[in-house]
């Protein structure tokens, strides 16, 4: 790694400094992903591919009866379970997703709806690419700080696709996470203490309208964007006044596969022990909106009161949101009131490749 | 397509939330004006519970058109745990997991998907209980 971005880090944003988020924290976490595996090797048998150096293991399959709004659902629901609050109160829901089912027509209405939380004030849908699930985070934290809601359901929630024979095809997965946001209490789960943003115009992966599977550029996905905007956006954590890389004990970056997290981990010098409980791509594959914030999940399913959790995301296109989260007392009592990410992740059936085709609707029917 | 007949069900087909009537408790999917029983006007709000038991199945292998993707696909009858008997698809299970007698949950899913262009249904469907082993 000998290039400018390495060397010197990226240019600094023009949004400024970080942002002091104190008083905003989550009070239910819910992650969700499907039941369905396919095994990186069962791919890579049909495109005749080696069985060795797969990005990830093994992805998360949709069921045939799922979407982004359905397991937007599950997820909430399982966020619900452990916020402990009646849903009328929840008043914005936004859902990050660049596969949601209706082009025209909100994904939020129909979780609001599922969780008895209709109507809301504010229901919307939001993309940019992977990062459209902390980009949600970001807005419902500035909506509570204002005081326009007094509760806010953030999703990332995808269905991702991977064109037949790409590379993507190996890691591009499904899942959604949500995080129910409020004011912080006694029953907090854990406080948003700090949010820095790192956002350009860079056109890595994109997919035009109507089109099915998404284009990406490559190489040129590495350090032009997903390093340069990840770690502009944690770099801005660390400044001035900022936190230490000692202060945190935990790190999650957005996982496209094993490799890029654990670059940019070295790049900062942190730690595996930091690192590996919120890795989870070899298991799960690339679920887009929800990547890096089932990381999170993984994460507050084992976080202790008083620790710090540093999570980046990163969306093509490109940018990448960074949280700084403080655990809090809150996480002991509602942890175990609802499904942990890991009985999901034990919880599976391996398909075939034929299988594989009927799930995700390859098979024309007339 | 069926948009309003599906919209004036959604909060029974999303949550199993329903109107009970309070004179002889007979169930509604949504709010009447009178009960279809008893002809009391006083309905009360419930939610069913939303986790039963599979008294029994069978596996549909020549479905109606619209859910020929699906197939094949399991119906089950099950007891919720208030005692009410309802009929739901089944899902995410492996072929040896289902037996009379297993703890189901509801979960939310599409249920059918009118064509290209139409209104996608969403509803419950019951999946085995998820093993916290």
């Amino acid at each position: 790694m000998s290039s400018t971005i390495f060397k010197r880090g990226p240019e600094k944003s023009s949004g400024g400094d970080m942002v002091k988020l104190g008083g905003v924290a989550i009070q239910g976490y819910g992650g969700y992903i499907p039941r369905y595996r396919i095994r990186a090797e069962e791919i890579g048998r049909m495109w005749g591919q080696d069985k060795s150096g797969f990005p990830v293991a093994e992805k998360t399959v949709a069921g045939i009866d799922e979407d982004a709004a359905t397991m937007a659902v599950e997820a909430a629901r399982i966020a619900l379970r452990r916020a402990k609050i009646d849903p009328r109160r929840i008043g914005a829901v936004y859902v990050g997703s660049e596969s949601k089912p209706y082009a025209v027509k909100p994904t939020g209405t129909i979780v609001a709806e599922a969780i008895g939380a209709s109507p809301t004030k504010l229901a919307a849908d939001l993309e940019f690419a992977c990062k459209a699930g902390s980009e949600a985070m970001a807005i419902i934290a500035s909506l509570i700080r204002s005081g326009q809601v007094e509760y806010g359901l953030a999703i990332g929630a995808d269905t991702a696709q991977g064109r037949p024979g790409d590379a993507l095809e190996y890691t591009a997965a499904s899942g959604a996470a949500a995080f129910i946001l409020g004011k912080t209490d006694h029953r907090a789960i854990a406080e948003i203490e700090a949010w820095s943003g790192y956002a350009t115009d860079t056109p890595d992966f994109w997919r035009r309208p109507g089109d099915r599977y998404p284009m990406h550029a490559a190489r040129f996905t590495g350090e032009p964007a997903y390093f340069k905007h990840i770690i502009g956006a944690v770099q801005s954590l660390l400044e001035n006044d900022g936190y230490t890389l000692n202060e945190i004990d935990y790190v999650i970056f957005h996982q496209p596969n094993m490799k890029f997290p654990l670059a940019v981990a070295k790049y900062f010098k942190v730690g595996q022990e930091k690192v590996s409980p919120g890795l989870i791509a070899n298991f799960v594959g690339n679920t887009y909106s929800a990547c890096s914030l089932l990381g999170l999940v993984n994460v507050l399913d084992q976080a202790q009161p008083g620790q710090r959790i540093l999570v980046a995301s990163y969306g093509s296109g490109a940018g990448s949101d960074a949280f700084v989260l403080r655990v809090l007392d809150g996480i002991l009592e509602k942890r175990d009131l609802a499904p942990k990410l890991a009985e999901f992740i034990r919880n599976k059936i391996y398909i075939d490749y034929s299988t594989y085709l009927k799930l995700r609707d390859e098979i024309l029917m007339r | 397509m069926r948009v309003t007949g599906y919209w004036r069900n959604i909060s029974f087909l999303y949550r199993l939330a329903g109107w009970k009537c309070t004179h002889c408790g007979a169930f509604h999917h949504y709010k009447p004006v009178i009960c279809r029983r008893c002809r009391s006007r006083e309905f009360t709000q419930v939610e069913l519970p939303g986790s039963g038991r599979l008294i029994a199945y069978t596996v549909i292998r020549s479905p109606p058109k619209e859910f020929e993707r699906y197939a094949p696909y399991s119906i089950g009858l099950i007891e919720l745990e208030d005692g009410t008997k309802i009929l739901s698809q089944l899902t995410d299970f492996k072929e040896d997991e289902l037996r009379d007698g297993i703890r189901v949950e509801a979960v939310f899913r599409k249920v059918r998907v009118n064509g290209e262009q139409g209104i996608i249904e969403y509803g419950y469907k019951f999946r085995p209980v998820l093993s916290r082993s």
